[in-house]
């Protein structure tokens, strides 16, 4: 199972959790199940989110591995100037 | 180690300083910007505004501007008949045409197409619009309120709680900790409230485009934009066209600064060449362009902070509220994540609210909230430093982030450079110069995040071994020299043998737009695997003519060599040898690199200031400015260090000057340079700038995106520096004279 870390506006929406666990290997497995864990979430998710793994920030590759032991934290999808 | 992460080298190319190659075409006149092209046959298009802040559009009578002789088409929101599913793209189409409301004063409701601008501006002036008009609401604060006049009801995210206005479109949240319990270990809590002004990013450039576009899809776009792709996909899904008809070509550019990472009116060109059958041509006035083009988002924001004797922050915490324009979307969040970035707490906490207004659709500049995020923030710590008779770069250091810590927003940091900036700010001689009366200094840190995205990048050995290099984004900041110095680089060549360009939207694969600092990054790592791509096969050349094995091949100084005493003794092949008989050999020669470049590195800065106040008047007067930030590795000095230059002149202005002034009425008040004032040469200091290089892990020469960070700390350094020399603190942006003066004599 691997932590992810929600802000604090998507942690109401997932039963006020600010970590949920998720079984998940990569970053599409990972966005696939807190849809199905968190229903509420699929906005937010559908209107995009970017995903920081172990201080790397991922906004698309859903091939990005991530481990049982990974640190990750869904933020805002960025977006530049 | 793999390849595509950092390592260690000694450079020959990069980090040199060589002619610029758009240098001779710029300032003699020969680059091509957007208003440059023409076509057989071409029309002059010309948009309708709305005069009103908000308006229901009861009718649109066309006829008496269909009849002037010349007119080729007159367009309303009737002639776009296709309608969009995805919601994004139908706001987009409802900026660039009103459909049932017009939303702020400038919004488009018609357009035309005729022989002379003269006879566009007639036919403008023929067409007839009912207006009903509605309340308005231009003020953030205001329309957040229940009550407060709606844009559009039903925008409304899941994560706003119930009670605000409709216009709150979004919220979010980040921190960690507990900052109640941290307020209650500190020896000083501040509060205070802040207002910054909207602001225009000031390209020289206005918007301007050509359009062609037959009955039977296919079309041409010439634009001038930081991103052909982003257009030639939001004109296709807006008019519902196939994206592979429409080929959109990139100007040379003007300035964007974010401004220019959106669609205004380009499918409006579009739509009037289909119509007119003719090839049509729109360029904005500067009235234009401050009216119906987003500025930066105004602000409203309360901070507490508070800090022990020692200069420990124990607690922290930031709401941000920040006007969207007349569209859902917004930056708040990037404000509630950056605004704390630079600092390692234990207890943090932020909040954003994304606010719709009767104004332009807000847009990017630089680093987008980030300003507005760090501005009270720093300025609140400077006044706790104040108050607690600490240094404020010691103050900074106690708490500065480090590799490991916590993130305000979430993630941990790897390695990064604001202790190194904080250093280099404590040890340079502006630190310790003495000041005169009236004067004060303010530091200020900054973070921007910087980021990558879809890149495409194709290098082609030209059969005499020259270099030409295609990437597919605009070049707004040095793009074309730094991937001609990072290729050469990898293919051991001179730099004169690499010319790049940048290609249209049929010759490569997707690129995202040139924003959010990525390019130097992205394009970089792009550029230096097509580089190597290109050497493999030429590996496999030059072994292919000796006859040994491609792995026997080594590459160095521009030539093949044999990897060893065991591969043979053969002399070195040099690029331009095996370019000669690439024919014989196989075949043109080429490398090339798609990717989505993910991983890029944060950073950032530490600004420091000195300014003067005039106590009769309340004029504010830059004396010294200097800029520490970390670029990773600096591909080509003299760019970053106009990156880092223009980020502090614009944020010059952005602090003292400049705001978009409303009226009661809702309408824009100085939509032109004479009233809307920005900083000319002889308001600026020499900004210094200090190049910091902490390599970017995730990039094979460190390289770290330079472009945004730039814009985030001067707010609040100069904030800091106005307020130490007035003796008062200043909590309003821009501190124009009448301000600074209103509070020197309330003080």
């Amino acid at each position: 199972m691997v932590a992810v870390r929600l802000w604090g506006s998507l942690a109401e929406l997932a039963d006020g959790q600010q970590t949920v666990e998720i079984e998940a290997a990569n970053l599409r497995q990972l966005l696939d199940g807190l849809v199905r864990a968190y229903p509420a979430l699929k906005p937010q998710l559908e209107r995009g989110v970017s995903v920081s793994i172990d201080g790397k920030i991922y906004n698309d590759t859903w091939a990005t591995p991530i481990s049982e032991e990974s640190e990750v934290v869904l933020l805002n999808r960025l977006v530049g100037g | 180690m793999p390849k595509d992460e950092y390592q260690s080298r000694d450079f020959k190319v990069v980090g040199t300083r060589p002619i610029r190659p758009d240098g001779i075409d710029k300032v003699t006149g020969k680059a091509r910007y957007g208003a440059d092209i023409t076509a057989p046959g071409m029309l002059w298009g010309a948009i309708l505004r709305s005069p009103h802040a908000h308006a229901r559009i009861r009718g649109i009578d066309t006829s008496k501007a269909r009849a002037i002789k010349g007119v080729k088409a007159v367009i309303t929101r009737d002639d776009f008949t296709y309608q969009p599913e995805d919601s994004d793209m139908a706001d987009i189409l409802d900026n660039c045409m009103a459909g049932e409301t017009a939303r702020y004063d400038g919004h488009a409701v018609a357009a035309v197409a005729a022989t002379s601008k003269s006879i566009a501006r007639a036919a403008l002036a023929a067409i007839e619009v009912d207006y009903e008009v509605l309340p308005h609401v231009t003020d953030v604060d205001e329309a957040m309120k229940p009550g407060a006049p709606v844009i559009e009801s039903g925008r409304q995210q899941e994560n706003v709680p119930k009670g605000y206005s409709e216009n709150v479109t979004g919220r979010s949240q980040y921190g960690h900790g507990d900052p109640e319990e941290g307020f209650k270990q500190a020896d000083l809590v501040i509060k205070r409230s802040f207002k910054t002004a909207a602001t225009h990013q000031g390209y020289i450039e206005p918007h301007a485009c050509l359009a062609t576009l037959g009955s039977d899809g296919q079309g041409d776009l010439w634009v001038c934009t930081q991103g052909h792709y982003m257009v030639r996909n939001v004109c296709a899904g807006v008019l519902g066209l196939d994206a592979g008809q429409l080929r959109v070509t990139a100007s040379e550019i003007g300035g964007g600064f974010g401004g220019k990472t959106h669609v205004w009116m380009e499918p409006t060109a579009l739509m009037l060449a289909r119509k007119s059958g003719k090839p049509v041509k729109l360029m904005m006035s500067r009235d234009e362009v401050f009216r119906a083009t987003g500025p930066t988002a105004s602000s409203s924001v309360d901070v507490k902070i508070g800090m022990t004797k020692d200069g420990k922050i124990t607690g922290a915490a930031a709401t941000y509220r920040l006007q969207a324009g007349a569209y859902p979307g917004g930056i708040a969040f990037l404000s509630a994540m950056c605004g704390f970035a630079p600092y390692d707490l234990e207890n943090v906490r932020t909040e954003g609210f994304e606010v719709m207004t009767n104004r332009p659709k807000a847009a990017a500049y630089r680093a987008p909230g980030a300003p507005m995020g760090a501005y009270p923030v720093e300025s609140v710590i400077d006044e706790l430093c104040q108050k607690l008779d600490l240094d404020p770069l010691d103050a900074r250091l106690k708490n500065a982030a480090r590799e490991g810590t916590k993130s305000s927003y979430g993630p941990t940091y790897p390695a990064i450079g604001l202790e190194a900036t904080l250093k280099a700010a404590q040890s340079h001689p502006h630190w310790t110069a003495p000041l005169g009366p009236n004067q004060g200094r303010g530091v200020a840190c900054g973070f921007w995040f910087n980021f990558g995205g879809d890149t495409c990048v194709s290098l082609m050995v030209n059969p005499d071994g020259t270099v030409s290099l295609s990437e597919g984004n605009p070049d707004i900041g040095g793009s074309r020299a730094s991937m001609s110095m990072m290729a050469a680089e990898e293919l051991g060549v001179p730099l004169d043998q690499v010319r790049t360009i940048i290609a249209d939207t049929a010759s490569l694969g997707q690129n995202e737009v040139t924003d959010g600092s990525r390019v130097t990054f992205a394009v970089g790592l792009a550029t230096i695997k097509a580089a190597r791509h290109a050497v493999e096969i030429m590996k496999e050349r030059a072994a292919m003519t000796w006859g040994i094995d491609p792995e026997a091949v080594d590459w160095r100084d521009g030539a093949a060599h044999p990897a060893g005493p065991n591969a043979g003794k053969f002399p070195p092949m040099t690029i331009k040898e095996i370019a000669a008989i690439a024919s014989n050999t196989g075949g043109p020669i080429a490398g090339h690199h798609e990717v989505n470049a993910e991983g890029a590195g944060v950073s950032f800065a530490t600004h420091m200031v000195d300014t003067e106040v005039d106590p009769e008047t309340g004029a504010v007067k830059v004396l010294r400015y200097t800029v520490f930030q970390d670029a990773g590795k600096a591909v080509h000095p003299d760019y970053v260090e106009g990156q880092f230059q223009g980020g502090a002149a614009q944020g010059i202005g952005w602090a003292i000057n400049e705001e978009y002034i409303y009226g009661d009425d809702g309408r824009l008040q100085n939509a032109g340079f004479l009233d809307y004032r920005i900083p000319v040469a002889s308001d600026l200091p020499m900004i210094e700038p200090v190049i910091l290089e902490i390599p970017n892990p995730g990039h094979p020469y460190g390289v770290r995106g330079v472009g945004e960070t730039s814009i985030v700390p001067p707010l609040a350094a100069i904030a800091n520096s106005v307020s130490r020399a007035a003796g008062v603190r200043l909590t309003s942006l821009p501190m124009s004279p009448p301000k600074v003066l209103a509070a020197l004599k309330a003080e």
